[in-house]
């Protein structure tokens, strides 16, 4: 494999501040762009109790899903992985399905929402059975496993998924605009729902970046180097899991971000989980700031899902890098 | 990804399936055509011919997977003629005790020829009625209704077709009398109050052009979302938009499915700013009224008359 990351470590010095003032950028364009009209003309009201919350669930969100991307692909060694390959996308999905299911008005009068609990449940069970099933089958040795048996625990719960769809074909709608992302009617209380488990989990990837560039030369070689494989690799997931989950439940899925981003990352700044995992986390931020604008304004006064807006950018992209790495192999 | 086509595959069939019913109302006389072939069901021509019904014999065992055509059935008193009504029928009580496992949306047509149907009632938003031919099932299709004259047809077909001719008359003169009557004692003001429908709780709303902007229209009330017209007739509207128009009234269609009420509008971020929300004038509109183009659309207009009314009391004083 190329090592990009191998040139002088001056190299990534500038992208961190780079990537810092991008993030304020899209922040400041975020704030003051919107169907209410610019900054300025635009109510107050409407752009304390709107626009900023959703620009800052964004940014949370970009965040989260690409520095759990990142930590997942250097977790199981495979570039193409990212948190929903494992199963928690689907899991969280059907969770939130069953909660649609039940109906809205049932649930609107209990204590507490039960939609972003049972959709983190769902993602959360969801791994766990990826993990036990990939590590029962692979003796936990191999990544290769635990993403096959993310594919078939994904299938499993997509099958579940459109099985209840299926009986409660009134509520098709709500679970499609939840599956498109949810960012359209972002509060407060969803950025402070979200925010502990999100910096938690950051945290913790975080303080594992140096282990993962371990991990890169295989896992007896890392055993050999003295990291205990299996810890490194259960604390990495689960605290990835959590935070995607946690994510998941407040703006339903919004895709290729935990793939897209982690790959312009390592083509730009090499590929060091040193450098990848904070960058990931800042141009993350970033990039779901301004993918969410078209989202706002290209329909005007319409929704564009984010989720479409996402996709739109990160299909092309993926085919590119997989054209850039099918070159360089 | 596959999860994600799937959704969006659904989705876009709803929404196509939404379209396709809006195109085809208008010609919902000439689809019923083939029900005339092998049933006592109304003439090819867009007007009602009640001479011609007399002709077959009347259905005994009709199966409807319609809630909207259910409703009209019993409103025309061809309920005892029901044997079975699909599981989203659910008004009037009489009805509901002819539920059933049977689907509109993905109809089997094995389990419904199972209820040895002499007449089936559908919307037509599936392939149901060309199987039905095959089987000799006669059939009569009520496409999703753009006018009231498609909901007052639709009536009258469904009377001609079960041989309950009069009291289809009968009930399209009561709600046309209903209807003007609402209409008339509706407050009339200068500067037409605007207004926002909510289909659910992500903002999804609906264009005047469509049955429901056909309702508000009677009123000359303004839809705020009507500056979408033209790319698509269900857009979803973002949150800054409705409050930074400010409409007068909110109508409310995700009370059922959703729980929402005047309170939890009250309580979304912003939106005390609104005009609808600072007056009070937030309107609930019970989802299956709003979602059906049946006899209880009556309702649905007195409603909104009333609304009108109470805004008409907010400006006077």
């Amino acid at each position: 494999m190329a090592e990009p990351h191998a040139l002088p470590a001056t190299r990534g010095r500038w992208w961190l501040p780079v990537s810092l003032v991008v993030l304020l950028g899209a922040l400041a364009l975020g704030v003051m762009v919107g169907p209410a009209g610019s900054w300025g003309s635009a109510d107050w009201n409407i752009i304390w109790n709107v626009r900023m919350p959703r620009v800052a669930l964004a940014g949370i969100v970009g965040a989260m899903l690409s520095l759990a991307g990142a930590s997942y692909q250097g977790v199981f060694r495979n570039p193409l992985v990212d948190p929903y390959l494992l199963g928690v996308a689907a899991g969280a999905g059907l969770g939130a399905t069953i909660v649609f299911a039940l109906g809205r008005s049932t649930t609107a009068g209990w204590p507490v929402d039960p939609l972003p609990v049972v959709a983190f449940v769902g993602g959360l069970l969801a791994v766990l059975l990826t993990y036990l099933v990939g590590a029962s089958f692979g003796a936990g040795r191999s990544g290769v496993t635990l993403v096959l048996a993310g594919v078939a625990v994904t299938s499993l719960a997509t099958a579940v998924q459109a099985f209840v769809l299926q009986r409660n074909n009134d509520v098709i709608r709500e679970v499609y605009s939840w599956i498109l992302g949810r960012l359209t009617t972002a509060t407060w209380s969803d950025v402070r729902l979200v925010l502990p488990y999100v910096v938690v989990s950051s945290i913790v990837l975080l303080l594992h970046r140096r282990h993962l560039d371990v991990l890169r030369v295989g896992d007896d070689e890392a055993a050999a180097l003295g990291t205990q494989v299996q810890r490194v690799r259960l604390a990495v997931v689960i605290a990835a899991t959590m935070g995607t989950a946690a994510v998941v439940s407040v703006s339903g899925l919004i895709g290729f971000v935990g793939i897209v981003v982690p790959h312009a990352v390592r083509l730009l700044a090499g590929s060091s989980y040193r450098r990848l995992l904070p960058l990931s986390l800042v141009i993350g931020a970033a990039f779901l700031i301004l993918a969410d604008i078209p989202g706002r304004v290209l329909q005007n006064p319409a929704e564009t899902p984010i989720g479409v807006v996402t996709a739109f950018l990160g299909a092309p992209f993926f085919i590119l890098v997989l054209r850039t790495r099918k070159v360089a192999a | 990804m596959k999860r994600r086509f799937t959704a969006l595959a659904a989705a876009g069939a709803l929404v196509w399936s939404l379209a396709a019913c809006g195109d085809n109302s208008a010609s919902s006389a000439t689809t019923a055509a083939p029900a005339a072939t092998t049933a006592p069901a109304p003439s090819e021509t867009a007007a009602p011919a009640p001479d011609t019904s007399a002709a077959g014999p009347v259905p005994e065992r009709i199966v409807s997977l319609s809630p909207t055509a259910t409703e009209m059935l019993f409103a025309i008193g061809a309920g005892d003629q029901v044997v079975a009504v699909d599981e989203m029928s659910n008004y009037p009580a009489e009805a509901v005790a002819k539920a059933t496992a049977l689907s509109g949306y993905t109809p089997n047509v094995e389990a419904i020829a199972a209820y040895d149907p002499d007449l089936v009632v559908h919307d037509g938003s599936t392939d149901l009625g060309a199987q039905l031919d095959s089987l000799g099932i006669a059939n009569w299709v009520g496409a999703a209704a753009m006018t009231f004259d498609d909901i007052y047809m639709q009536i009258e077909q469904l009377g001609a077709a079960t041989g309950h001719v009069d009291e289809a008359a009968a009930l399209v003169a009561n709600m046309r009398a209903a209807i003007d009557a609402a209409v008339a004692s509706a407050p009339k003001l200068d500067k037409p109050p605007r207004y926002y429908h909510e289909l659910d709780p992500t903002y999804f709303s609906v264009t005047s052009n469509t049955f429901i902007g056909e309702v508000y229209g009677l009123f000359g009330l303004r839809n705020i979302a009507d500056t979408t017209e033209g790319t698509t007739d269900y857009p979803q509207l973002s949150e800054e938009f409705i409050i930074s128009q400010s409409p007068d009234l909110i109508f409310l269609a995700d009370s059922k499915c959703c729980g929402e009420t005047r309170d939890s509008v009250a309580q979304r971020p912003g939106w005390n700013a609104t005009s609808a929300v600072s007056t009070g004038s937030v309107f609930i509109i019970d989802d299956d009224i709003a979602s059906r183009w049946g006899p209880r659309v009556v309702d649905y207009v007195e409603l909104v008359a009333d609304a009108m009314a109470y805004v008409a009391d907010l400006s006077a004083g």
